[in-house]
C-alpha cells in the first residue's frame, strides 16, 4: 500500500477580480503518491465543504494533460516541478511527506484573475481569431492525398500543433509574453503547404493581436519552453520572427 | 414492470436504395436562400467536434450563430481528449475497404441496434471529413512518400483509421475550433464560453431558445433562436469514474428530455477495455489507454491465479493470451464490449493482476522486439508517457496494467434521419444523440460521427426545417415560456444552495456511480437492476434534503454547477436501470446475464428487441412513456456477431 503523506499548502485566495487576495495555509493529511496534485486539491475542497468554508476555485477538465484547462503555479513553477507535465498529471510522487507547497494563479496583465486560482485566458482565443486558421469553409476540399506533405514537415507541424493553450508559457515569462503560444500556431500552419498561402497575413495579424492584448515581448529567457507541458521548442519563435520579417519586407 | 409501447416512432428515412437515400434527400430537400440565411439565428450548444464543426459550417453558410460552452474556451471541449483516430473509407492502403464495408462493420459492431440509413450516410461522408480536416491543416500522420498513414482499430480487418499520434481528437478539434475562430472573426458567430445551458425554451411546440447561466457571474440569460442544436456530448460521468472530462454532463440533454424530447436507449453505455485501473477512493477520473494500443499490444493474464511472479518472470507457457485464444480471427482487436467482458471474466475468475487484482496485462514486449523501441515510441509515445506519469511504471520495460472503464454513451436523445429530436427545431448532434452506434460503438467512429453530423449532415437538414417551418417572428425573450423557464432555473439553484445539509455533492456522485457500475455496468441482471432503480430513487430523495452546496450563485461556483449535474445524473440513472430492465436480451455493451450462450457470449433477441426504445418524460413521480422505433434491415441480414 502507498505511504501516507501530509502536505502543507499555502494557497492564493481571492473572491473576485476586485477583491483583495492573500495566501492561506491549509494542511491535507492522507495524501499518497498515486494522487494527482488536483486530486489533492479535491480532497482539500471536500474537507472545506464539510467545515462550511468555501472551496478553492481552480479550473480543470480532462485531467489528462490535453485540454489546457488547468494551470497554476506550484512552488512558483507553472504546472509544478515535473517537466513536460500539466498540473493535472503531476502526481504526488513528485513530493514528500511534510512538504510545504505554495499554490498561486498564473499571473499576467493579459490574464485577469477571475477567482482564487482561476484566470481569464480569452486573450488566447482572440489571437487565434486574428489569424490562427486556414480560411476554408466546409465542402469543396480536394482529396486529402492530392497534396503530398513530407513526413518531416508533417511531424514538425504536429510538434507545434500539440500546444494545449494552457498559458504556462505566459505565466513563466518575465515579460508575460505569449510568443511561444502564438509562434507555435504560426509554425504549425506555415510548415504545411495548405497553410503557407496565408502565412504573411497570418503572422502580421497574430503578432499585432498579441501585443494589443497586453502580452510583453520575447527577450529569449526560454522560461516558456522549460514549463511547456507539451515540450514545445522555442525554435518556433525564431520561425515566427523570420515569417514576420518576410511578411513585412516582401 | 414493462410499460406498454405507446407509439411507433417514424425516423423519416428517405425511400429508395440504401446507397441512394442521402443523394435523393439532398436532391429534393428544401433550401434557404443566402439572403434569408442571414435572418436566421441558430443556437449551438457545445463546441466539441459536433458543435464546433456545425457552428463553423453554418456560420460559413451565412447563418447567424450563437455558440455556447462550459469551458473557458471553445478549444477545450471534451473531444480534445480523443486519442486513437478517426475512421474513413478512403481505402488508401488498398486493402479492400469500401463505403459498404465501413457501413457493415459499424452496423455489425453496433450489434444491429442502429438505423441502416444513418450508418450508411456516415460511411458515405467519412472520406469528406478527412479531406476537410487536411484542408484545415490537421497534421495527420504521414508515410515517407508524403501520403497519409493508416492504422487498424478494433472490429475491423482493414486499416482505415487516420491519426495524429495519440492526439487525433485534439487535432481534429483544433481544426474545427480554428474554423470557428475564423467565423468569429467575420462576425457570423457570437461565442459565449463559460455558459451552462440550464433549460430549453419551447414555444408552440418549437424549440425557440435556451436559458443559460453565466458561470462566472451567476447571471441567468435568455437566448432566442430559430433552431437549437444540442451538441453537448455524452453522459458517461453518471458513473462518477469514467474517461470523460470533469465537466461532461447530461444536464442539457436531460432538461430537453423534460421539455418533451425523447431519450433513446439510455442503457447503451460503452465500457472501454483498456484504461488505467482504479488506484484509490480519492480518484477523480480514469485514464484511457487508446484502443490503438491493441494493434501491437497483447493482452494476457497468468494461467494460474496463484501465480504472483513479476510479469517478466512468467514464461510463455504460463501465460494465457485469452483474447487470441478465444477469438482467433480478431485476436486482440475484438470490439470493445467483447474485450471488456473478457477482462472482467478473467478477473472474476481470480486471474487479475496488480495489487487490486482488477487488472490484466497489455504487453508490448513482442512489439518492441519486432519493431524496435523507436517505432513503438513513434506510434504511441505520448500514451506511454501518460501511463508512466500516472503509474510510475515504464511500459517499454514492463507490461501495462489495464482494466475496463466507462467511456462512451451510445444512448442519447432520439433523433430522426434529419438529426431532429421529437421536438420540432431541436437538433441533436454528436455523442448527445443516440443515432449511429447501436449497442456498441466501434473505435474511431465517434470522431467520424461528430464531424459528419456537424460538417456534412446538419447544413442540409437544418435548411429543410427552416424552409418549411412557419416560425412566429413576433416572439421575444419576454415571452412567458422564457420567463417561466428562467424562473424555474433560478428556483432550482436556490433550492440547491439552501439545503445546507451534511453531505457533499461528490459523495452523492460517488454513491450513484457505484450503484450504476455494480448494477448497470458490464453485466446486468433483473434483480440488480430493480435494486439499483429503487436505491437511486432513494438516493435522489435524500440528495435534496441533505446535500451541502457551499458559496453563492453570483460567483464562480463549481460545487453549484456540479450539484445541478449530479441531480440530473440521478434521474438519468434511474431511467438507465429501467431501460436495461426493459431490454430482455444481450446486445453490444448491454449484457443481461439471463441472456447468454453456453459459451457466455451475448444472446440477442431480434424477434422482440430489434427496436430503439425512446422514453418520454411524464413527470418526476410518474413512469415515463415508452415509444419504439422498429429497426428495419432492408440491406443487411442481422446475424449473430462472431469474432472467433
Ligand atoms: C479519453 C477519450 C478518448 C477517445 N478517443 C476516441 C478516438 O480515438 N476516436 C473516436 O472516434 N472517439 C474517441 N472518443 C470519443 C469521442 O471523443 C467523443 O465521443 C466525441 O469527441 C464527443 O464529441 P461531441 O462533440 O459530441 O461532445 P464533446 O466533445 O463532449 O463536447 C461537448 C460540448 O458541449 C458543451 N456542453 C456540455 N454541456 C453543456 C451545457 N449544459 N451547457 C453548455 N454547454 C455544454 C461542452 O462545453 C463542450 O463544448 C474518446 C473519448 C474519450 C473520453
Ligand atoms: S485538466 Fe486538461 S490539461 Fe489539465
Amino acid at each position: 500500500m502507498a505511504e501516507q503523506m501530509t502536505i502543507h499548502l499555502r494557497i492564493w485566495r481571492q473572491a473576485g477580480p476586485d477583491a483583495p487576495g492573500r495566501l492561506v495555509d491549509y494542511t491535507v493529511a492522507g495524501a499518497n503518491e498515486h494522487m494527482s496534485f488536483l486530486e489533492l486539491l479535491d480532497v482539500l475542497n471536500e474537507q472545506l465543504v464539510h467545515r462550511g468554508e468555501e472551496p478553492v476555485a481552480f479550473d480543470s477538465d480532462c485531467r489528462e494533460g490535453i485540454c489546457g484547462s488547468c494551470g497554476v503555479l506550484v512552488g512558483g513553477i507553472a504546472h509544478g516541478p515535473q517537466r513536460r507535465t500539466a498540473v493535472c498529471q503531476l502526481h504526488m510522487r513528485s513530493f514528500k511527506d511534510g512538504d510545504r507547497i505554495v499554490v498561486e494563479p498564473f499571473r499576467a496583465r493579459a490574464f485577469p484573475l477571475v477567482k482564487d486560482l482561476v484566470v481569464d485566458r480569452s486573450a488566447f482565443d482572440r489571437i487565434i481569431s486574428a489569424g490562427g486558421f486556414i480560411s476554408t469553409t466546409t465542402g469543396g476540399a480536394p482529396d486529402a492525398n492530392a497534396l503530398p506533405v513530407s513526413k518531416d514537415a508533417a511531424d514538425e507541424a504536429m510538434d507545434y500543433a500539440t500546444c494545449i493553450g494552457c498559458g504556462a508559457c505566459v505565466a513563466a515569462c518575465p515579460n508575460a509574453s505569449a510568443s511561444l503560444f502564438t509562434a507555435a500556431k504560426i509554425s504549425h500552419l506555415a510548415l504545411l503547404p495548405q497553410g503557407s498561402v496565408e502565412a504573411s497575413r497570418r503572422v502580421v495579424a497574430m503578432v499585432r493581436q498579441m501585443s494589443e492584448e497586453g502580452f510583453g515581448d520575447c527577450s529569449n529567457h526560454t522560461e516558456c519552453e522549460a514549463v511547456c507541458p507539451k515540450g514545445i521548442s522555442i525554435a518556433c519563435i525564431a520561425r515566427m520572427r523570420r515569417e514576420y520579417v518576410k511578411a513585412v519586407l516582401c | 414492470m414493462a410499460t406498454p409501447a405507446q407509439s411507433t416512432l417514424h425516423a423519416k428515412v428517405p425511400a429508395g436504395r440504401l446507397q441512394d437515400k442521402w443523394d435523393a434527400y439532398r436532391d429534393t430537400v428544401g433550401l434557404v436562400s443566402p439572403a434569408n440565411k442571414r435572418k436566421h439565428s441558430i443556437l449551438v450548444i457545445g463546441t466539441g467536434l459536433a458543435g464546433g464543426s456545425a457552428a463553423a459550417t453554418l456560420a460559413g453558410l451565412g447563418y447567424q450563430v450563437t455558440c455556447f460552452c462550459i469551458q473557458d474556451s471553445a478549444r477545450r471541449a471534451h473531444s480534445i481528449a480523443a486519442q486513437g483516430g478517426i475512421n474513413a473509407a478512403k481505402n488508401y492502403p488498398n486493402d479492400g475497404d469500401t463505403i459498404w464495408r465501413l457501413f457493415y462493420d459499424t452496423i455489425k459492431g453496433g450489434d444491429y441496434r442502429s438505423r441502416e440509413a444513418n450508418v450508411y450516410r456516415l460511411a458515405q461522408v467519412s472520406g469528406n471529413i478527412i479531406d476537410q480536416a487536411v484542408a484545415q491543416g490537421v497534421p495527420f500522420a504521414r508515410e515517407y512518400g508524403g501520403l497519409l498513414a493508416n492504422r487498424s482499430f478494433g472490429g475491423a480487418q482493414v486499416s482505415r483509421t487516420f491519426y495524429a499520434r495519440g492526439q487525433t481528437g485534439q487535432q481534429l478539434l483544433l481544426g474545427a475550433y480554428q474554423a470557428l475562430s475564423h467565423q468569429i472573426a467575420t462576425g457570423n458567430v457570437s461565442m459565449l464560453p463559460r455558459r451552462e445551458m440550464l433549460d430549453l425554451v419551447v414555444v408552440n411546440g418549437h424549440a425557440r431558445g435556451v436559458i443559460t447561466r453565466n458561470l462566472v457571474t451567476g447571471a441567468l440569460e435568455r437566448h432566442l433562436g430559430d433552431a437549437v442544436l444540442l451538441c453537448t456530448g455524452g453522459y458517461g460521468n453518471a458513473y462518477y469514474l469514467s474517461t470523460n472530462a470533469q465537466n461532461s454532463n447530461v444536464t442539457a440533454a436531460w432538461r430537453c428530455y423534460k421539455r418533451g424530447a425523447y431519450f433513446a436507449n439510455p442503457c447503451f453505455t460503452q465500457i472501454h477495455p483498456t484504461c488505467i485501473p482504479v488506484s484509490g477512493g480519492y480518484q477523480s477520473k480514469l485514464t484511457l489507454m487508446s484502443e490503438s494500443l491493441r494493434n501491437d499490444g497483447r493482452v494476457w493474464v497468468p494461467r494460474d491465479p496463484e501465480d504472483r511472479r513479476a510479469p517478466a518472470q512468467i514464461p510463455e507457457p504460463d501465460r494465457d493470451y485469452y483474447l487470441e485464444r478465444r477469438y482467433p480471427s480478431f485476436g486482440n482487436l475484438v470490439p470493445r464490449d467483447v474485450a471488456s467482458r473478457a477482462a472482467k471474466k478473467e478477473c472474476d475468475a481470480g486471474r487479475g493482476v496488480g495489487t487490486t487484482r482488477l487488472a490484466v496485462y497489455l504487453d508490448f514486449a513482442d512489439a518492441v522486439g519486432r519493431l524496435g523501441e523507436q517505432t513503438v515510441r513513434e506510434r504511441y509515445g505520448n500514451l506511454f508517457e501518460m501511463y508512466q506519469r500516472i503509474t510510475g511504471e515504464n511500459p517499454y520495460k514492463e507490461p501495462m496494467r489495464i482494466y475496463p472503464a466507462v467511456h462512451y454513451t451510445m444512448g442519447g436523445l432520439w433523433v430522426d434521419y434529419e438529426l431532429q429530436s421529437s421536438l420540432r427545431g431541436l437538433f441533436v448532434l454528436g455523442e448527445a444523440n443516440f443515432s449511429d452506434h447501436g449497442a456498441n460503438r466501434l473505435g474511431a467512429s465517434a470522431l467520424m460521427q461528430g464531424l459528419a453530423d456537424g460538417y456534412f449532415v446538419i447544413p442540409y437538414t437544418l435548411g429543410a426545417y427552416l424552409s418549411g417551418a412557419r416560425l412566429d417572428s413576433s416572439i421575444t425573450t419576454d415571452h412567458d415560456a422564457f420567463v417561466s423557464a428562467e424562473r424555474e432555473a433560478r428556483e432550482r439553484l436556490h433550492t440547491l444552495l439552501s439545503a445546507q445539509g451534511d453531505k457533499t455533492v461528490t459523495q452523492y456522485h460517488r454513491e450513484l456511480g457505484q450503484l450504476l457500475w455494480n448494477h448497470v455496468g458490464m453485466s446486468r441482471n433483473r434483480e440488480g437492476l430493480e435494486a439499483a432503480a429503487a436505491q437511486i430513487r432513494a438516493l435522489r430523495q435524500e440528495f435534496w434534503e441533505r446535500v451541502r452546496v457551499p458559496g453563492d450563485n453570483d460567483t464562480y461556483n463549481k460545487n453549484l454547477e456540479f450539484a445541478g449535474r449530479v441531480a440530473d445524473f440521478m434521474e438519468l440513472g434511474e431511467l438507465m436501470a429501467r431501460d436495461a430492465l426493459e431490454r430482455e436480451e444481450s446486445c453490444g455493451g448491454h449484457f443481461r446475464e439471463e441472456h447468454q450462450t453456453a459459451e457466455g457470449e451475448a444472446l440477442r433477441n431480434d424477434q422482440d428487441y430489434a427496436h430503439v426504445t425512446a422514453w418520454q418524460y411524464a413527470g418526476s413521480e410518474t413512469a415515463p412513456v415508452q415509444h419504439q422505433e422498429p429497426l428495419v434491415f432492408e440491406t443487411v441480414q442481422p446475424t449473430s456477431r462472431s469474432y472467433k
